[in-house]
């Protein structure tokens, strides 16, 4: 099992529990889609999984790594090697260029492979705005971006947070388009959240989050 | 609606206070700083006038012996041929371990003076037959009164506000004995009205000098350029305060333009949130500015005991320890918080002015200023270029302030672009992702920073050049003592026949007597003094000379040359070759220029027999004894016994060094202290920009934290970051501050003192300076560090959650 969420409970300082109690697991090369309504804690549950923050019950292993014994440096470590991640929005280091920002990931976990890293940016019709600064290009050139940096690590796991939240109907078909082959390809396990009920149908499973369980 | 608006413009600050006291706190800097120079220089001024007033200094024309003192006898023949002038004596005397400036009038002849009516005028007016008649009074101000009372065998002290400070004023018949210098005069003063039909002075005094009232020597023009040193510096630390106020203001306007434009939506018009905009300005700089007086107040009080000592021993200028507030201070300080409130705002300002209604509410992005900073880098280089024109082209204090305003300027506007070129570089060359992306990071941030950046290049350029100046000064003023102050034992007689009498006893004893004898002259370029000296090696071998012609002291004691100082060398641009005329009947050639600091006049020496023709009479009442270093205590005590001397009449070599050396050291307390304040205050600006930068900081950190990096790593990262601009910005100070030394001693101080210094190198203090400079730089950035350190992931995810 790569991923195994075990009965997990969240709750932010001051507020109600977020997450109640979450079981849900996810095989390699599975995908899976988290539905769920605004607020209902689906970002909360992939930061989890992605070992962005400490939760208060319950156990995920990551890869074989159970994820609460963790200091903030063992989930660091954790971040850089093991999973990939894509949200909504500002994925990019603004200061670096398009070109650095692609392989920033892969150099940072020591796994770097230009041929592919080429081929990537090929692919996601990036070759020409290699020398570009994030801020100069649009929401959909971002997250391809976004995109190719998290596959250039070849992840096993991809975790994606409404990915085509901020983009038009075109441009979000063909970032998901993309991102869909591109697992499928290097065989990577994506946890995606989405809205979108078509978006979710063309994944291999399903999830709907809501009051705090799994449904 | 006013009110709405000024409520909805208040609510900014209500939410930023740190911005809020950042703001007040430069402009408070800033104005402190310039108004507690203003204040010393005001009250250091008003003191010159006052004693000058209350002694009436500088009203009238005064005859003067160039051989020393007057006899009493003239006095008595001139007024028996019935002109009207009153006798003067006057010196210093050391009484309780304190130098006090004596003058003794004629109290029945001479005009009416200030200081006597007012006192006269007081509650407990003096008996005027008590002032003439033993013992007689002696008037000083209450301070100095205190500071005598202890004194049994002084005269009575009447006690009074109307006296210059350090000085007591009495019969000339009582400064006799005070100063021990019975029957002389030093000047006769003539009385305006003059009656008709008396002799011509030429007739019957031809060997007094007659000196007109306005060529008088004023300690005015005498201590001008110390003052207008100090002003620099003023002005120095008021631009580095002004960064803060600009920085502080450009991002607390920039993150008001959502508000701005709502309320332009609403209906507001441009021009009224402007000037509301002015107007909450205005009110800002007015309270900065009062902490900032208060700030200067207290500055001014703390270091004008060392300026008043300074001026006093370098220039005998009477100065009050004490600051007293006047009202044109306070406003013009305020008009000075106002001014630059607005010159660091106005830019921001009119940038606001012309936003469109509809632009993004975002903070400026970074990359677009790059063609500013081409633009401020052409700007910059042609200030540098102009600074460098001016100071080759143009004479004067002024035109070398100008360079040196021209050139500090001017690098602070090229540095954003040299360090974004050893940015690029590094980052060119950066080997692995972190560091590749800490280069860029820095080059992001530069924008932000780079004012606070150059607020640091000034302060450590001015501290570097300062500095290096002051060192080198203190080296080679260390290094002239040794060579000026030879003798072991310095005697002063209380008259030619006790002097002959001590040369006479000393001879067999020593070996060596040097008379010192000198002369009050007048030059085209103010007082001259002459001495005259006997041939010996201690002034062939060790007479710090600076330029020469061949065998110099071989003309001079042949009595074919003269020797000068540097300052009338300069002053009269004259040099080994040219002629010096010292009076009607002799002009001599100039042999050689030696160095002389600390000396504000004039200075030239013949030999002994020269000094004769041209001063016959001049009497010898100084000495200078060679003897073995062992036995110069004991003779200094054998002379004091069997002649009767005061301790200070015999003074050792050491001595002598040691108080020039704390005089030199006292005149550069104040600049030492206005440097550390101003590299305190770049440190300010750095950590104010910092958290400014704040708010953007988050989305530069968070996708870096989120690959992969703990927040320990980042907060580590954050200091470096700051550390390392400041090292850079350090590295590029130090040539800076080297030509601000070079223009230091090779311009300001020819122009302002007249003498020119080598330059030594210190790198020492300069590893000092750096250490300080990169503490300075992690204490400025410890406190964003500690943010990242403690920020809870939720907050850094909340970066990358849709704001809908
Ligand atoms: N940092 C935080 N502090 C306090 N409460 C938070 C924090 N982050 C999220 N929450 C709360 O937790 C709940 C779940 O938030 P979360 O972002 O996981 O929902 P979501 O399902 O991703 O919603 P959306 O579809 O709008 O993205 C919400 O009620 C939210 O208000
Ligand atoms: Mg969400």
């Amino acid at each position: 099992m790569l991923l195994n969420i075990d009965k997990v409970q969240k709750s932010y300082p001051g507020g109600r529990p977020v997450l109640r109690d979450v079981s849900l697991t996810l095989d390699h090369g599975q995908t899976l889609a988290l539905t769920g309504e605004s607020g209902s804690g689906k970002s909360t549950l992939l930061n989890l999984a992605a070992a962005l923050d400490s939760f208060d019950g319950g156990e995920i292993t990551l890869d074989g790594t159970a994820l609460s014994p963790l200091d903030d440096r063992g989930r660091a470590a954790l971040r850089r090697q093991s999973v990939s991640l894509v949200f909504q929005q500002f994925n990019l280091i603004p200061s670096l260029t398009v070109g650095q920002n692609l392989s920033f990931h892969a150099r940072l976990a020591n796994r770097e492979d230009t041929g592919w890293s080429a081929q990537l940016a090929e692919r996601l019709g990036l070759a020409d705005l290699l020398t570009r600064y994030p801020e100069n290009l649009s929401g959909g050139q971002q997250q391809r971006v976004a995109i190719g940096r998290a596959m250039a690590v070849r992840p096993k796991l991809l975790l994606a947070d409404e990915p085509t939240g901020n983009l038009d109907e075109t441009a979000s078909a063909n970032v998901l388009d993309l991102m869909l082959s591109l697992v499928a390809e290097t065989g990577a396990a994506l946890l995606l959240v989405t809205h979108s009920q078509d978006i979710a149908a063309r994944l291999d499973r399903q999830a709907h989050l809501a009051g705090g369980h799994i449904v | 609606m006013t009110f709405a608006i000024v409520q909805a413009l208040l609510s900014h600050w209500r939410r930023h206070r740190l911005q809020l006291a950042t703001l007040l706190i430069g402009i408070a800097l800033a104005t402190g700083l310039w108004s507690a120079v203003q204040a010393i220089n005001a009250e250091a001024r008003a003191s010159y006038q006052r004693a000058s007033d209350q002694l009436a200094l500088g009203l009238y024309d005064t005859l003067r012996d160039p051989s020393g003192t007057i006899a009493v006898d003239r006095y008595v023949a001139l007024r028996r041929a019935g002109w009207q002038v009153s006798a003067v004596l006057e010196g210093p005397v050391r009484i309780a371990g304190r130098t006090v400036q004596v003058m003794g009038v004629d109290m029945v002849t001479y005009p009416a003076l200030p200081a006597m009516t007012q006192t006269e005028q007081s509650d407990a007016p003096p008996d005027p037959s008590d002032m003439l008649t033993a013992p007689g009074r002696l008037l000083a101000t209450p301070e100095l009164a205190e500071h005598l009372k202890s004194q049994t065998e002084l005269p009575p002290i009447v006690v009074s506000d109307a006296v210059p400070p350090d000085l007591i004023l009495t019969d000339i018949g009582v400064a006799e004995t005070l100063l021990n210098r019975p029957r002389q005069i030093s000047r006769l003063v003539i009385l305006p009205d003059q009656p008709r039909g008396v002799p011509a002075l030429s007739e019957i005094a031809p060997d007094l000098q007659r000196v007109e009232a306005s060529a008088q020597l004023d300690t005015q023009r005498l201590t001008d350029s110390f003052h207008l040193n100090l002003t620099a510096f003023g002005l120095l630390s008021f631009a580095v305060g002004l960064f803060i106020v600009n920085g502080t203001v450009g991002l607390a306007f920039a993150q008001r333009r959502a508000m701005i434009r709502t309320l332009r939506a609403l209906g507001v018009s441009m021009r009224r949130l402007v000037w509301m905009i002015t107007a909450e300005l205005t009110l800002l700089a007015l309270i900065g500015g009062a902490l900032g007086l208060v700030l200067g107040f207290f500055l001014a009080g703390a270091l004008l005991p060392d300026v008043a000592a300074t001026l006093r021993g370098l220039y005998g200028a009477p100065v009050d320890g004490q600051i007293s507030l006047q009202p044109e201070w306070a406003l013009a300080g305020l008009g000075m918080a106002l001014g630059g409130t607005f010159l660091a705002s106005g830019h921001a300002l009119f940038r606001l002015s012309r936003m469109p209604i509809l632009t993004g509410a975002g903070v400026q992005s970074w990359r677009s200023s790059t063609s500013g900073q081409r633009f401020s880098f052409l700007i910059g280089t042609a200030l540098i270029t102009g600074g460098f024109a001016i100071g080759y082209t143009v004479e004067g204090l002024v035109a070398g302030f100008a360079m040196v305003g021209g050139i500090l300027t001017g690098a602070a506007l090229v540095l954003p672009y040299f360090l974004t070129l050893a940015l690029s570089v590094f980052q060119r060359r950066a080997r692995g992702p972190v560091a590749q992306w800490v280069w860029a990071d820095m080059q992001a941030q530069l924008p932000g920073l780079s004012l606070a950046l150059m607020a640091l290049l000034l302060a450590l350029a001015a501290n570097i050049g300062v500095g290096t100046m002051v060192s080198s000064f203190r080296l080679t003023f260390v290094g002239w003592l040794d060579q000026r102050l030879t003798s072991e034992l310095y005697v002063t007689a209380r008259d030619d026949q006790q002097g002959k009498e001590i040369a006479q006893w000393l001879g067999p004893q020593v070996d060596a007597i040097l008379p010192i004898r000198n002369v009050e002259l007048t030059h085209e370029t103010g007082p001259l003094f002459l001495y005259g000296v006997v041939d010996h090696e201690t002034y062939r071998d060790h007479w710090p000379l600076i330029a020469s012609s061949d065998s110099a002291w071989d003309r001079v004691l042949t009595d074919q040359a003269v020797l000068i100082n540097e300052q009338l060398a300069r002053r009269a641009d004259l040099w080994p070759g040219d002629m010096l005329t010292l009076n009607a009947e002799h002009t001599l050639t100039i042999a050689g220029v030696y160095s002389d600091y600390g000396n504000p006049t004039g200075q030239a020496i013949v030999s002994m027999q020269q000094l004769d023709l041209i001063a016959p009479g001049a009497e010898t009442r100084q000495f200078g004894i060679r003897v073995s270093p062992e036995r110069a205590t004991e003779l200094a005590q054998a002379l004091r016994d069997r002649f009767d001397l005061s301790r200070q009449a015999v003074v050792q070599q050491a001595a002598v060094k040691a108080q020039s050396l704390a005089i030199f050291d006292n005149t550069f307390v104040v600049t030492s202290a206005l440097n550390v304040l101003t590299l305190g205050v770049a440190g300010f600006a750095i950590l104010t920009s910092l958290l400014t930068l704040w708010t953007q900081r988050l989305p530069q950190i968070a996708p870096v934290w989120a690959l992969g990096l703990t927040r320990a790593q980042l907060a580590r990262l954050e200091l470096l970051r700051s550390v390392l601009l400041a090292a850079l910005t350090a590295v590029l100070a130090l040539p800076l501050g080297l030509v601000l030394a070079w223009a230091l001693l090779a311009v300001i101080n020819v122009q302002a003192f007249g003498w020119r210094l080598p330059m030594f190198l210190f790198p020492v203090d300069w590893a000092y300076l750096f250490v300080l400079t990169l503490l300075a730089a992690a204490v400025a950035a410890a406190l964003p560090a500690l943010r990242v350190l403690r920020l809870p992931p939720a907050d850094l995810l909340r970066v990358f959650a849709n704001e809908r």
